[in-house]
């Protein structure tokens, strides 16, 4: 069993420039414990998952809030399937309408939070869900 | 005698009576249990406060305010085609909307043509696709130009927009001196808060001040920038950065504006800004009073402006985005309201009160009329727009209003040793300061210090979810269709030599407008300009501070 800290890409897909919630997410994780890597903004589906390979990460966290989850989402799932890294887990957060989750989640998303969920309740969520992806 | 405010405080106040240990405003601004004359003692009233209309216009910048006329209810509204945002734009002002306030979607304000790949999930989604001068021509279809008064809320791209909305002008004979408006057009806020950038601050303020050039001379009566606070507090600043910042980031402009030998005073009475309106109810009054007071002793003392109206900050406003929530989302109707009221109460010039479901999507047509009645019911029921700044000379207030001035005022006395607000970016100073104080307000709600109704008291079983503006993917395809179409029409040869021309204006420095309205005639896009300053200015990459 691996004693390393679990490793979070923290990442904002899309061209919107709301990035409260994921710094704060990110920050949060980190003060928790967790190994936090934050893309910064702007980031295409291509370089997430180039930097979730890079960084060896076990979970990656998508933050938007443009509206374009639909195509974003699926779109960074295909690139962590095209570089074999598709067990990395994807949860997610943003201004994402609930009829959108259970399609979301038929994708492979484990987990999404919409505006109202706390910052606690993330940090509790990874602490339970989020595991090694060496184990 | 009566006793001083802190002998009553000490003697009569029963301090351990208090309900909570501590109280606070939502920016962490300790409250005194008493305000009292003490609070203003040894001010002169002409000084700090003069009448309506006067010097240092904290009571308000027009005699009269609502009496003499009404803020601008100004809705801002964007969504899926040119053509569907036409329609909104159209029943708004059916419904006595007073002027128009334009959201575009994403790749539009980023510099992307629909047909990009960067645009791919984007278009049409968080406001109107706009890639070329044919697709304006259809947002303002059938709207008269020379009547109503149009806001465009758009920054890196700011200059292509503005470009086609003036050669629209032209084409329906509306002469660009008769055109009133406002283009957000603020990019160190970009850089601060709302991050949408295209190049580095230095040449995004190079190309504003060329737009504040042009306009004064061109179009005189379009505000070429607004100054924003809003974003600032929407990233999770106080109320006392979202001032200094906003404060700091317009003597940004006007110093680089009289740095390029522009007089002050032909370009500062055109000079607006925007602030937030958020949940705290005193201190987003006591801020909007403190702005204008800041700002008329800026351009006087800091700047010399000779002309009155130099001196003027005319506001918009916006109530609070990130205080709406989207449990129990009919209650922001009532948040909406009350941030609204102090909008008002605040003296603002022009207003848009957010809809109800905007936690969760864009506007539907209900929730929108919803949010413009409420600024209806406050100017026509409530009997406040009878009085001009009817809290002026209210202990609390001018208290609250001094303070945040003293914490304004030292934030901007550090970014001046810093060396002014571009550097102060480029140290990430505002942008630290607005996440830590994002951070500890977050803390501060995850341990019930502060509340949100609904979120962390008050939680219930949620009833059927409101009915949301849905934005299908067709809409990406038929405009992405409809571009494609465009670009392949053109005259490849015109284009070509208007985008040249645009090139050399932006290495050489002249002034980048007139080639810029030059070829937005020939079809030039968004993207396509956007390009240009890409090359030619390089490209502004996030720093991602944690």
């Amino acid at each position: 069993m691996s004693l390393r800290p679990l490793r979070i890409l923290v990442a904002k897909p899309g061209l919107d420039g709301h990035d409260r919630g994921a710094k704060i997410i990110a920050r949060m994780l980190r003060d928790a414990g967790f190994e936090v890597i934050y893309t910064g903004l702007h980031q295409t589906p291509e370089m997430i998952a180039a930097a979730a390979e890079q960084e060896d990460v076990d979970a990656i966290g998508l933050s938007i809030l443009s509206g374009a989850h639909m195509t974003l989402f699926p779109d960074v799932i295909d690139e962590l399937k095209k570089r074999g890294i598709e067990d990395v887990a994807i949860f997610g957060g943003g201004i994402i309408p609930p009829d959108d989750l259970p399609e979301l989640k038929r994708l492979g998303v484990k987990e999404v939070f919409t505006p109202g969920a706390t910052a606690d309740d993330i940090v509790a969520w990874v602490r339970a869900n989020i595991h090694s992806r060496g184990d | 005698m009566a006793l001083t405010k802190d002998e009553w405080i000490k003697e009569n106040y029963p301090a351990d009576a208090d309900r909570l240990p501590q109280f606070t405003t939502i920016s962490d601004v300790a409250i005194d249990p008493l305000y009292a004359p003490d609070d203003v003692a040894g001010q002169s009233y002409d000084e700090r406060l003069g009448h309506p209309g006067e010097f240092p216009y904290t009571r308000g910048v027009y005699p009269s305010m609502y009496r003499g006329k009404l803020w601008t209810m100004r809705q801002f509204a964007g969504f899926a085609t040119a053509e569907d945002t036409n329609e909104r734009f159209k029943f708004l002002l059916s419904q006595g909307q007073t002027g128009l306030s334009t959201a575009f979607d994403m790749p539009t304000l980023m510099g992307y043509d629909a047909d990009h790949a960067r645009a791919r999930g984007e278009v049409g989604r968080e406001g109107v696709a706009v890639s070329s001068l044919a697709d304006m021509e259809i947002l303002f279809g059938d709207i008269p130009l020379d009547k109503v008064t149009t806001s465009m809320t758009v920054n890196c791209s700011a200059s292509v927009l503005l470009a086609m909305y003036f050669a629209m002008a032209e084409r329906r004979g509306v002469p660009l001196s008769k055109l009133g408006g406002t283009i957000q057009n603020d990019m160190l806020k970009e850089f601060i808060a709302q991050k949408e950038w295209i190049s580095p601050p230095d040449p995004s303020v190079r190309v504003i001040v060329d737009m504040i050039e042009f306009c004064a001379k061109e179009a005189p009566r379009w505000h070429a920038v607004s100054i924003s606070g809003y974003h600032i507090r929407e990233a999770g600043s106080t109320a006392a950065q979202e001032l200094a910042f906003t404060l700091a980031d317009g003597i940004g402009y006007v110093q680089a504006c009289v740095e390029r030998g522009i007089d002050v005073d032909s370009f500062a009475p055109r000079l607006s800004f925007f602030f937030n309106v958020h949940n705290d109810f005193f201190e987003e009054i006591a801020k909007l009073r403190a702005a204008r007071r800041m700002w008329a002793k800026i351009m006087r003392d800091r700047f010399h402006a000779k002309n009155p109206r130099s001196l003027l900050m005319r506001t918009h406003a916006q109530t609070a985005g990130c205080s709406l929530t989207a449990q129990q989302p009919l209650n922001n109707i009532v948040r909406v309201a009350i941030q609204a009221l102090a909008g008002v109460l605040g003296g603002t010039q022009s207003l848009h009160t957010n809809s109800m479901d905007e936690t969760l999507a864009l506007p539907s047509e209900q929730a929108a009329l919803v949010a413009l009645r409420t600024q209806q019911i406050i100017a026509d029921e409530t009997g406040v727009t009878n009085f001009v700044d009817p809290l002026g000379g209210s202990y609390a207030v001018e208290a609250l209003t001094d303070r945040l001035e003293a914490e304004a005022v030292d934030y901007i006395r550090r970014i001046d040793e810093m060396g002014g607000i571009v550097r102060a970016i480029e140290l990430g100073f505002p942008q630290k300061e607005i996440s830590e104080a994002a951070y500890r307000y977050q803390k501060q709600l995850d341990r019930g210090d502060k509340i949100m109704v609904g979120v962390n008291k008050y939680q219930m079983n949620e009833g059927p979810p409101l009915e949301l503006l849905r934005i299908g993917n067709e809409i990406e395809r038929k405009q992405v269709q409809r571009i494609r179409e465009r670009k392949a029409a053109r005259d490849a040869a015109a284009v070509q030599s208007a985008l040249a021309t645009v090139r050399r204006a932006a290495s050489e420095a002249t002034n980048l407008m007139p080639p810029i309205i030059a070829a937005v005639k020939h079809e030039v896009t968004v993207g396509e300009i956007s390009d240009v300053f890409r090359d030619v200015f390089g490209v502004y990459r996030d720093p991602a501070w944690l």
